[in-house]
């Protein structure tokens, strides 16, 4: 009876290989899952938002008619009009009486050009009279147009440019003085309601005051709430409540610490609306539970025998944690702190109880100023009504995707390099 | 290392409290959003030319802007209130008992509310009782109030397309959704003599009734205008309600109904003929003019032609201009500092 299919475990053992390979089965098919759905996630997002990262740019030369200027009132004069008056010109067209000429003219091209004249000749008033040539971005429409987004198969009525509009692109196209290009200005503007002009700098640096601030505050108060509980608190009926709520905090939805940020910094203790020391102080309070919950376990991961030996020697307490617990755990921290941050990061719900759901042109530059971040970014460009917005939309959650990727990556180095196995 | 990082940590707080004592030096608008898009290019362009510190504007709904502007007078509070509907009597007294009493009220423009579907199904063409009869949670059958038990637009009207009722709209919170209501379904209800006589003897009673919308039919969308209008291109026949640009932005993809005959166009929006057009307001402190640096700046920004005007830069982003001697109107009432009244409801 050597056989193998006469022996009495025989079917047993063909029924556990089998649930093994079920097993297995099921497994695969979770990842597949779980990597299509990312996959295609990503890849809408990739797709919708590529096309940000170039755009259509324009140079002419504008002739500052001092007919036109007001040297008085720089301000109050109509530069917009001199350019359309150039993109007229340089397409060898004239303005007809009735300004729709200019009018189509000045639907294409950025208004961008026209502060930038502003500002030259409010430095130097001397140009008033020359000619002088200013490079500056398409209007968004112009820009899907060249991008395809816009049609030209659509009926005339049923797209933003007419078609004199769209032969008049092709043909500044084919003169050479629009080119396409790296769309530098999305990563050096703050943000603007046209969309030719809205970057993401200002969020970007936003976002940054604002995890400053959360970091300053999370990370010194968290750590040493942990040290305390692990290493130094009795353990009793208190410190067991006090790690119940902490483990309960760590689960309470975030816009809760939204209201209580409005109600107590905002209209008790009278806390700037909508600054990054507002918004850094709410997402402090809702890393804080994360924070002490990671330091925690970096701590617990050090074994006995470091702070035994170390009593052992004659050192007190104090020294045993700060000596050698502390810096044995310091990767565990980091990580712990640097993932809660880049949780805090995508946080926009706390966000909006607190006023940072608002339009901020330019990069902001104080700690109590208004400042917008990076997801609330995405969030007001989604719900502009102009095409354009679409695709800065997905490039804004790129971007986002970017600061995360990046911290979280930092965070597995930092465990890789200096972690230690006992 | 450890001396230094102290420091800096150190440093970083001094500075960051050192400027929370300083007083408010630029312009603070709160409200609906669907003045937002303007406000903020007003804000933009306000910026550019004056080199100033930029207008900060919140998008909170309208009924959340008037709350917080009423909230209490000084730099803790807005200078502006943005507005889809003018200030209601509640709110008015809500502002005086705080004490903010001189308040200007200032049009600027018009917005419409468009019932749009997608571009390869056929026109609908409502009358105002049939949205109320195909909407509402509750109708008036055979002079009795019965849960709405229309399916298809053709049972409601004459001349729709036999399309399952199947509506994308705002959600409650929406100053949208408020007009939405009034100037479409309340209207349309109106239309029947039974229910209009009940409005005026009882007008709450009436709202009750007729506002609120079937849960089968109408579907909350929430805020997205954009979300919305990317489902109607998916599910051919549906309908979606939402402001004029972005039936103006995306119309390739979607067209407007008419309402009573008439089509949403920026002219029909204008003159009023078009039933489902309302005003756009913002609300500025006359106590904050002259101390909020830059306010009155701001404000004559708004109303000036290059924005608020015919051709001005808020109509290429949506906005329809008030008639030009209405536009010259609002800004001498500015310039007069007028201020408004105690509304009557």
């Amino acid at each position: 009876m050597t056989d193998a299919a006469q022996h009495p475990s025989a079917k047993h053992l063909k029924k556990r290989y089998a649930a093994e390979a079920r097993f297995k089965m099921y497994g695969r098919l979770a990842i597949t899952i779980a990597l299509a759905f990312l996959v295609i996630l990503l890849g809408r997002i990739v797709l919708q938002g590529y096309s940000t990262f170039t755009t259509n740019t324009v140079s002419l030369p504008v002739y500052l008619d001092p007919a036109r200027i007001d040297r008085a009132d720089l301000s109050g004069s109509n530069y917009d009009y001199l350019v359309s008056l150039a993109v007229l010109k340089a397409l060898g067209e004239t303005e007809d009486e009735l300004g729709t000429m200019s009018e189509d003219a000045s639907a294409l091209i950025s208004r961008d050009l026209g502060f930038q004249i502003l500002d030259k000749v409010k430095a130097d008033p001397g140009l008033i009279g020359k000619t002088i040539t200013v490079t500056g971005p398409v209007k968004a429409d112009a820009d899907l147009y060249y991008k395809g987004e816009i049609k030209r198969s659509v009926a005339e009525g049923n797209r933003k440019l007419n078609d004199r509009q769209l032969t008049w692109l092709d043909r500044l196209k084919k003169s050479g003085r629009v080119h396409g290009g790296f769309n530098s200005a999305f990563f050096t503007h703050g943000d603007s309601t046209e969309p030719e002009q809205a970057g993401i700098l200002g969020a970007a640096v936003g976002s940054a005051m604002m995890l400053l601030v959360t970091a300053l505050i999370a990370i010194p108060v968290g750590v040493m709430a942990a040290i305390w509980l692990e290493e130094f608190a009795p353990k009793n009926g208190w410190t067991d409540l006090i790690e119940v709520n902490i483990n309960n905090l760590a689960a309470v939805p975030s816009i809760v610490y939204g209201l209580l940020g409005l109600a107590v910094f905002i209209n008790w203790l009278g806390a700037p609306r909508g600054s990054p020391l507002t918004g850094g102080i709410v997402l402090a309070l809702m890393a804080l539970p994360t924070m002490i919950i990671a330091t925690r376990a970096a701590l617990k991961a050090v074994p006995p025998s470091i702070r035994d030996g170390a009593l052992a020697i004659g050192a007190s307490r104090t020294q045993t944690v700060f000596h050698h617990v502390v810096p044995l755990a310091r990767p565990g921290i980091m990580t712990g702190a640097i993932l809660s941050l880049s949780h805090a990061l995508g946080e926009t719900a706390p966000l909006l109880m607190v006023g940072m759901v608002a339009f901020v042109p330019g990069i902001p530059s104080s700690f109590i100023g208004g400042a917008t971040v990076l997801p609330v970014q995405v969030f007001i460009w989604e719900n502009a009504s102009e095409r354009a917005f679409a695709e800065r939309t997905a490039a804004g959650i790129m971007v986002l995707l970017a600061f995360m990727i990046v911290m979280n990556a930092t965070a597995i180095i930092l465990r890789r390099r200096y972690e230690r196995r006992w | 290392m450890k001396k230094i990082l102290g420091t800096v940590a150190a440093l970083a707080v001094m500075t960051i409290a050192s400027q929370a004592h300083a007083a408010r030096d630029y312009v603070w608008g709160a409200g609906s959003s669907t003045v937002f898009p303007f406000a903020t290019r007003v804000a933009e362009n306000f910026a550019k030319k004056n080199g100033g510190k930029a207008p900060k504007i919140e998008s909170l709904g309208t009924g959340g802007g008037i709350k917080l502007f009423c909230s209490g007078s000084g730099e803790g509070f807005p200078d502006i209130a943005n507005a889809s509907r003018p200030m209601k009597k509640s709110e008015f007294d809500a502002c005086a008992a705080k004490g903010v009493k001189d308040i200007i009220q200032i049009k600027v423009g018009f917005d419409g509310i468009v019932i749009a579907n997608d571009k390869d199904s056929p026109v609908y063409n409502f009358k105002l009782d049939a949205l109320y009869l195909g909407l509402s949670a509750q109708v008036l059958r055979y002079g009795k109030f019965v849960p709405n038990p229309y399916n298809t637009w053709d049972d409601v009207g004459v001349g729709l397309p036999g399309n399952k009722i199947l509506v994308y709209g705002p959600p409650p919170s929406s100053g949208t959704r408020d007009a939405f209501l009034e100037l479409a379904i309340e209207a349309g209800a109106r239309k029947f003599p039974l229910l209009d006589e009940m409005r005026s003897n009882n007008e709450k009673g009436f709202k009750n009734l007729v506002d609120p919308l079937r849960k089968d039919g109408w579907i909350d969308a929430g805020e997205n205008d954009n979300a919305i209008v990317q489902t109607l291109v998916k599910t051919p026949g549906a309908l979606g309600v939402f402001g004029f640009s972005y039936l103006e932005e995306n119309a390739d993809k979607i067209q407007g109904s008419s309402v009573n005959g008439v089509f949403p166009t920026a002219a029909t929006i204008a003159n009023g003929s078009y039933p489902l057009s309302r005003v756009l307001y913002i609300y500025v402190k006359k106590s904050n003019l002259g101390v909020t640096p830059g306010l009155t700046e701001y404000v004559n920004e708004f109303l000036s032609d290059a924005a608020s005007g015919r051709g001005g830069y808020l109509q290429g982003r949506g906005l329809i201009p008030l008639p030009p001697g209405q536009h010259d109107g609002q800004k001498a009432l500015f310039k007069a500092g007028t201020t408004m009244a105690r509304p009557a409801a």
